[in-house]
């Protein structure tokens, strides 16, 4: 599974970091950052988490 | 558990609709919307969208695959108009019944109108393109209230280059939520631009070119849009049996009737992490509670009290506002990192004993999650903020 971040969509809201700490970060305007493109299986169901709560829709969790 | 109908397809619904299937319900999945379109989002509606920097393509909540995945009963463009408690169905205004198992209401809000002719409103996508359309350079924009979408708007119809009066009815717009000390911050953003913040001024009326003041003034424009707050959209359970009040009553599950459940605007509950009932209209609560709802009806043995820690954010002119908690009706505020006047600060709120809100502009996020996990965690106010940052005795109250 690969996640898929689109970050001029990002309003800063900080919840996917609150989902998926190992997943994603925040830079100093509160921007999401992608830390990992393809998390391991342990950090899937957050991730899943973070898709459905971003307010901005800005993530993506694709199969490949 | 076979049959789950969510009646309303927006942040709320969709939300519940995914987190049924991501935990493993198979039934059959009716989602019931009335606009036509699939679901969208809002919060771009009066930010890029009114600009004219995005296309509406990009407010689609989710990728038309991924709707698909859902195997979804979509009904789109029909509304629900009727629920029997009793028989368990809901009625569509095409004449069509569906029976549930099941059900969660998430029929959001409507903007609230004025008596009188014409205006825009701003909620749905059709609403944001027109006045879009309407806001070249300058034409003469009357938005009549202050509060979070009416100041959103009137700022990016100044960057547009229009000539625009914002008409408040209260002294200090946002006072009652943000308390007076911030509300002056965001009013002196609009002054500073030559936007023409008009405090104490009441309308009663939408005329034909402008809108008529409480004291008989005619203001002139060429658009008027109005934003003064939303109703709950409870019409179509009239006569359900549902309680209906501040939108539908939910107890602390976010349950109005047996295996019946609200999300979103619409849905009034009681929040236990603050002790009070409450009805939020933001984005991500919209999610949050569609997830929490979904998840209590479909294990009624694991049921969990809903106990978020609300979280809103507005974009205006150059300022990124965020909250988190539940501000309106505090009893302190104090400011306690950066500084008002600069327009960067951290504000938090306390309500009885507790940090109950932070509200923020311009702060590195790390400053803003700390506060968040002292909202979530209760924390005691005398031990979490130095008293040299108080700045406000009592909403609207002098300066200490
Ligand atoms: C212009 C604008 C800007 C905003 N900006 C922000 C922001 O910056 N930050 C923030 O946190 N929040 C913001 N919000 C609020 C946020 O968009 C809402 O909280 C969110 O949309 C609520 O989602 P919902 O699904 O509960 O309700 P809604 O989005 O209102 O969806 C309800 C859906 O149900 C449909 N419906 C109603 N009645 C029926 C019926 N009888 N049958 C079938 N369908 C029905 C409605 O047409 C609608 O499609 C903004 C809202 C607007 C309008
Ligand atoms: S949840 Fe969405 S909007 Fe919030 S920081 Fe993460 S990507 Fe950005």
């Amino acid at each position: 599974m690969k996640v898929e971040l689109e970050a001029d969509k990002c309003v800063a809201s900080g919840q996917c970091v609150l989902a998926a700490m190992d997943v994603f970060d925040q830079d100093d305007d509160g921007i999401a950052i992608l830390l990992d493109e393809q998390p391991a299986a342990e950090h899937l169901d957050g991730v899943r988490e973070a898709v459905a709560i971003c307010p901005a829709a800005a993530i993506r969790l694709v199969d490949q | 558990m076979r049959r789950i109908v969510v009646v309303g397809a927006s942040a709320a619904g969709l939300a519940a609709a995914e987190t049924l299937r991501r935990e493993g319900y198979d039934g059959s999945l009716t989602l019931v919307g009335d606009e036509p379109l699939a679901p969208y989002d809002r919060p771009p509606l009066s930010k890029q969208l009114l600009a004219g920097e995005w296309e509406p393509e990009r407010l689609a909540l989710r990728a038309h695959d991924d709707v698909a995945g859902l195997d979804l009963d979509l009904r789109l463009g029909v509304a629900a108009s009727g629920l029997q408690l009793a028989d368990r169905t809901v009625e569509l205004a095409d004449g069509s019944t569906v029976p549930y198992d099941g059900l969660i209401l998430a029929t959001g809000v409507r903007p609230r109108r004025l008596p009188g002719a014409g205006g825009h409103v701003l909620r749905t996508l059709d609403d944001a393109v027109r006045l879009r359309d309407r806001l070249t350079p300058g034409k003469r924009l009357v938005v009549v209230g202050a509060g979070f979408l009416g100041a959103e708007a009137a700022a990016v119809a100044w960057r547009l280059g229009c000539e625009v009066t914002l008409l408040e009815p209260a002294p200090v717009p946002l006072a009652h939520a943000v308390g007076t000390e911030v509300g002056e911050v965001l009013t002196r953003a609009h002054l500073d631009r030559g936007v023409d913040l008009r405090c104490g001024a009441t309308v009663t009326e939408v005329t034909g070119d402008g809108v008529r003041l409480a004291d008989g003034e005619l203001v002139d424009a060429d658009e008027v849009l109005i934003a003064i707050g939303s109703v709950p959209n409870t019409d179509w359970l009239a006569g359900s049996g549902l309680a209906v009040g501040d939108g539908v009553v939910c107890d602390e599950y976010c349950e109005a009737a047996r295996n019946v459940y609200a999300a979103g605007d619409v849905a009034g509950w009681y929040n236990p992490l603050f002790g009070l009932p409450m009805r939020v209209e933001h984005r991500t609560h919209a999610a949050e509670q569609g997830m929490a709802a979904a998840r209590n009806l479909l294990h009624p043995d694991a049921r969990k009290p809903f106990a978020p820690v609300p979280y809103f954010w507005s974009d205006q002119y150059d300022m990124k506002i965020q909250a988190y908690g539940y501000l309106r009706g505090h009893d302190e505020v104090a400011v306690v990192e950066g500084e008002l006047a600069e327009g960067r600060f951290l504000a938090v709120y306390r309500r009885g004993e507790k940090v109950t809100g932070a509200l923020t502009v311009g702060m590195p996020p790390k400053a803003i999650r700390r506060w968040r996990q002292a909202i979530a965690t209760g924390a005691d106010w005398e031990a979490a903020v130095p008293s040299r940052s108080r700045v406000e005795a009592a909403p609207g109250g002098a300066t200490a």
